[in-house]
């Protein structure tokens, strides 16, 4: 039965034809495929079981080629048990077993490997990793397997899948692929596929399309999309078209199509910039405000500041272990756990540091400069004493990791989300407890004038100590979000300090909202800056034109005015 | 954490009692240098070869040290400080009196002790691969060249097999050794044919943490239609949140594959693996390879570390390879004298770890096989190409026109690193 198909596909002189042009052999498959489906419509083809077993134990081949001239095989064959061998095989779970060569799929459990039969699809035993060896899959063998399944796919009842099918084509644009995208098409219900399934047919039929017409149709629909992916097939077909051959109003109405698609992809671009500034500003944000409180409103120049933001990352670091240990079912809470701890952790360093160092230093600006950076040494290396000098892993909770990815190309990432929302709700926070708790009011009292509020009976050492313990509990907090998105070492706090006085100093010190427009506006200055100078070249112009502002506005942003400042 | 705590009382100790130790005792014992980082951002990769180089000096000693004395390891903290690096060096050589030294990973922390070396006329072991063009007298590079390790990288990412690549993307830290690494495949991808508009360049620095707007502009620029590789040399820490981005929005092996050279077993172990299969590295050994010689090496590796998760890694393979090679020379030559081990260190072969044997060359170089592993979801590599038989270090790449004249060959009538004809 099978050998009479195969002569019969032979025979097809339409198919071979389509074979040598496409030049894709999963596509020619396909194609000769679909024209026996057509000629012969009520046969159904399937691998009797033997022949399942036998065609499946050639993908166990030496080379890439030979692999990938099995899979096709097994593809264009229809069978509904070959899905599931591929998928398997995609995902590095298809396997020999050594005792009788059988392939099977398999589900791992710990260091128990479960086998499937590929026939049956029921489980026939189980091993260790030893008795069994993988089929190896490299990247090119994924592509194919993810175009084959993709194909199978493109009929399968559940839309999800269908839709997944779709976008695979769309991506692999192989015009053989086009005469069974086209019997979807006929086949299909669902209007917003239809729509996709039509500009994938369009992406194809552009450079094998048959008529002058078929072309510009395509291109038509293709000029209005705003996908990077369009903009790669509009490029491919521009840049073969001269010596494809194409009309030349054909080329001239795509060259239009693809400066209109880039006109607007470079918009988006730049609402990706400015996205990703706001990113970095949020970043700059959370470090900075603690600093905002001990410099900006205490006037301490604390070089220690960074040592409190990595005491906060390893207190989330901590944290995570602890609850690893003791109550893993907890481990999804271990960073609203972290927050209020590394708070109160690097708070209470903080309140130890001012007591005992500070505070004998008030009005001596470069004697505390040196005490707090020698205290930022100290924390440091104690750190590595405990730690050790390595890094250590902070793991990212389900909800921080991904995306979310629009077609335009533009992609935010939830952990950059989720720290953006953040640094609002601690500014806010801190805004708050200035403003409205008596505790603000009376810091605000005393870094005003010291003395007259000691007069009306506030405890200003009090008072000191717990301002100061309150920006070393914000730097802690600011650790917790770090954590998520560098490396928790004892170094991290030095990556951040000068970044955290820039801005402070940029924003104009004694000022939270200075210091909230200084950081979005550095943030969103280097990132615009970043894929035109580069990395390290941006950084340094930032710095520069920092220090040529200071020199023209020394108060930076917003100065502070009044007796306030000079007391 | 206690076992590792140990271990650096341990070598801390050792380092103090070797400073008491006066002149007539030091001829009692042989001195090995170790002058790799234990803190800073190179940490993440330097303890390890510190840990290997003290399992070697620690097998040695129980099969009976070296020409019957006991051999010792100094080790120092260089802190991922480039200059400070330049002063351990000359710590160990003048005051400690080593006889030979194991160390450095980053180039310029060996371009900055190079000039001690040669300077004080002692011998340092390299165990990373690096840029090339250099051959100094004073040090064997017992890591990859580039012709061991980019140029097999790339003719894999542009072969069939690793998905025909026609645009590349080379992302680097900024240093000497990407910038360099970078300029030869620029000059080896035009001779290929691919245009200097087809290429992407990009450095960032040490530490790099916000990879946002660099990871976007590689996806567009892999968008024009012609299929992208990204060919990674960003080195130390900022590999973790590089690869995080990626994962993060959602680049597919199959789509941009992205080669790294400076990124192994070690540097995965802290990440999630399971979003990255498919992206690949180049090295000339990876944990995974299946011989007799690796297998016996990793449980060495998990006794002497007293842990069974840590992993092996190439620059560890490196490190020993350039010890037991340095042993057998100083066997050979009866003396740990820095002139007559470098004699003998020429032509010395030594069995790898993969199964074959490492040959030194008079250009310092080794002889390596090539291995090209896929990242898999437990954080090892599947070896996915190989070459055939070993590859033969070339100090002074041939794809760029300056160096391409250039010969390094220790031995008569030669003796230069960087001549166009023999001296003699």
């Amino acid at each position: 039965m099978r050998n009479d198909m195969f002569s019969m596909l032979r025979r097809s002189p339409h198919c071979l034809q389509q074979a040598r042009k496409s030049g894709s052999r999963l596509g020619a498959v396909l194609a000769c495929l679909l024209i026996f489906f057509m000629a012969v419509p009520d046969m159904a083809m399937a691998y009797s079981d033997e022949e399942l077993r036998n065609v499946a134990e050639r993908l166990d081949a030496k080379s890439s080629t030979q692999k990938i001239e099995v899979i096709e095989e097994m593809a264009a064959d229809g069978d509904p048990r070959v899905a599931p061998i591929l998928r398997a095989m995609l995902e590095g779970d298809l396997y020999v077993r050594e005792s009788d060569e059988h392939v099977v799929i398999t589900r791992k459990q710990g260091k128990v490997y479960t086998h499937i039969d590929i026939v049956s699809g029921e489980e026939i035993g189980e091993s260790g990793s030893k008795e069994i060896s993988k089929i190896k899959v490299n990247n090119r063998l994924r592509g194919v397997l993810r175009d084959a399944l993709a194909t199978l796919n493109l009929f399968s009842p559940d839309l999800t899948t269908r839709t997944n099918a779709v976008e695979q084509i769309m991506d692999a644009r192989d015009p053989a692929m086009l005469p069974l995208l086209l019997r979807a098409i006929d086949r299909e219900e669902d209007e917003t596929l239809l729509a996709r399934m039509e500009l994938a047919r369009a992406t194809m039929a552009l450079a094998a399309g048959e008529t002058t017409e078929e072309r510009l149709a395509a291109i038509e629909v293709l000029s209005s999309e705003t996908t990077p992916q369009i903009r790669a097939v509009l490029y491919q077909f521009v840049a073969s078209a001269e010596a494809g051959g194409f009309e030349p109003e054909v080329i001239a109405a795509a060259n239009d199509a693809l400066e209109s698609v880039e006109g607007r992809l470079s918009t988006w671009q730049t609402v990706g910039d400015v996205y990703r500034g706001i990113s970095l500003g949020s970043v700059l944000l959370l470090a900075a405000v603690g600093l905002a409180i001990t410099f900006g409103v205490m006037g301490v120049i604390n070089m220690a500041h960074g040592e409190m933001i990595m005491i906060g990352a390893y207190t989330t670091f901590m944290v995570q272990q602890a609850l690893g240990s003791f109550l893993p079912s907890g481990s999804a809470w271990s960073l609203a756990i972290s927050v209020p701890a590394a708070f109160l952790v690097a708070g209470a360093v903080g309140v130890v540091i001012e007591r005992s160092v500070i505070r004998f230093l008030y009005g001596r600006p470069l004697e505390t400069l040196l005490a707090t950076w020698g205290v930022s040494l100290v924390l440091q290396q104690a750190i590595r004493t405990i730690f050790g000098a390595t890094n250590q892993q902070v793991t990212a909770p389900d909800f921080m990791s991904g995306a979310i990815e629009f077609s335009t190309g533009l992609v935010l990432t939830y952990n950059r989300l989720w720290i953006i929302l953040f640094s609002i709700i601690v500014v806010a926070g801190i805004a708050a407890v200035l403003r409205y708790t008596a505790f603000g009011l009376q810091m605000r009292a005393v870094t005003q004038n010291r003395r007259m509020a000691g007069s009306v009976g506030i405890r200003t050492g009090y008072v000191d100590a717990l301002t100061f313990g309150l920006g070393s509990g914000i730097a802690g907090i600011a650790g917790v979000a770090l954590s998520q998105i560098s490396n928790v070492s004892p170094n991290l706090g030095q990556t951040y300090i000068i970044d955290s006085f820039m801005v402070v100093v940029f924003g104009g010190v004694g000022n939270l909202w200075g210091t909230v427009l200084g950081a979005f506006s550095l943030g969103i200055v280097n990132k615009f800056l970043e894929p035109v100078a580069g990395a390290v070249l941006a950084k340094i112009f930032v710095l520069i034109a920092l220090i040529l502002f200071i020199q023209k506005r020394p108060k930076g942003l917003f100065a502070l005015k009044g007796r306030a400042v000079e007391a | 954490m206690n076992k590792k705590l140990q271990a650096l009382i341990g070598a801390g100790a050792m380092a103090v009692s070797a400073m008491a130790m006066s002149a007539a005792q030091a001829a009692e014992t042989i001195k090995v240098g170790v002058l790799h980082s234990l803190s800073g951002t190179m940490a993440i990769s330097e303890t390890t070869l510190k840990d290997t180089v003290l399992m070697l000096v620690d097998d040695l000693n129980k099969n009976g040290g070296l020409l019957g004395k006991e051999v010792e390891a100094v080790v120092v903290d260089p802190a991922s400080d480039w200059p400070l690096f330049a002063e351990k060096a000359r710590e160990l050589i003048e005051q400690e009196q080593v006889d030979v030294v194991f160390g450095c990973w980053t180039s310029v922390s060996r371009k900055s002790v190079l000039p001690v070396f040669e300077e004080l006329n002692s011998m340092l072991f390299y165990p990373v691969q690096y840029e090339g063009e250099e051959s100094s007298r004073n040090v064997f590079y017992t890591g990859a060249a580039p012709n061991q390790q980019a140029i097999p990288a790339v003719d894999y990412l542009m072969s069939e097999d690793g998905g025909s690549a026609e645009r590349i993307v080379l992302l680097g830290t900024d240093y000497v050794y990407p910038r360099t690494t970078n300029k030869i495949l620029r000059s080896y991808l035009n001779g290929k044919g691919i245009s200097d508009e087809d290429i992407m360049e990009n450095y960032t620095p040490f530490g790099h943490s916000d990879w946002q707007s660099i990871v976007a502009d590689v996806k567009a620029f892999a968008s024009a239609g012609k299929k992208t590789a990204v060919v990674s040399t960003i080195n130390g820490d900022a590999n973790v949140p590089f690869y995080k981005e990626l994962a993060n929005q959602g680049i597919k092996a199959e789509d941009i594959p992205v080669v790294a050279f400076s990124v192994g077993e070690e540097e995965l172990a802290g990440i999630d693996t399971a979003p990255l299969v498919g992206h690949l590295a180049a090295w000339n050994y990876f944990q995974s390879v299946e011989s007799d010689a690796n297998a016996a090496f990793i449980e060495k590796w998990h006794a002497f570390i007293g842990d069974e998760s840590r992993v092996t890694n190439d620059p560890m393979e490196a490190t020993y390879i350039g010890f037991n090679m340095w042993k057998q020379a100083v066997e050979q030559a009866g003396t740990t004298d820095v002139d007559a081990v470098r004699q003998a260190m020429y032509g010395q072969e030594v069995a790898n770890l993969t199964g074959g044997t490492a040959v030194m060359n008079t250009n310092h170089h080794l002889s390596k096989p090539v291995l090209i592993g896929e990242v898999q979801d437990n954080g090892q590599f599947d070896i996915v190409w190989e070459t055939e038989g070993t590859v033969v270090g070339d100090a002074w790449s041939d794809f760029l026109p300056e160096s391409a004249k250039l010969t390094a060959d220790w031995t008569y009538p030669w003796v230069c690193g960087n001549c166009e004809k023999p001296m003699y």
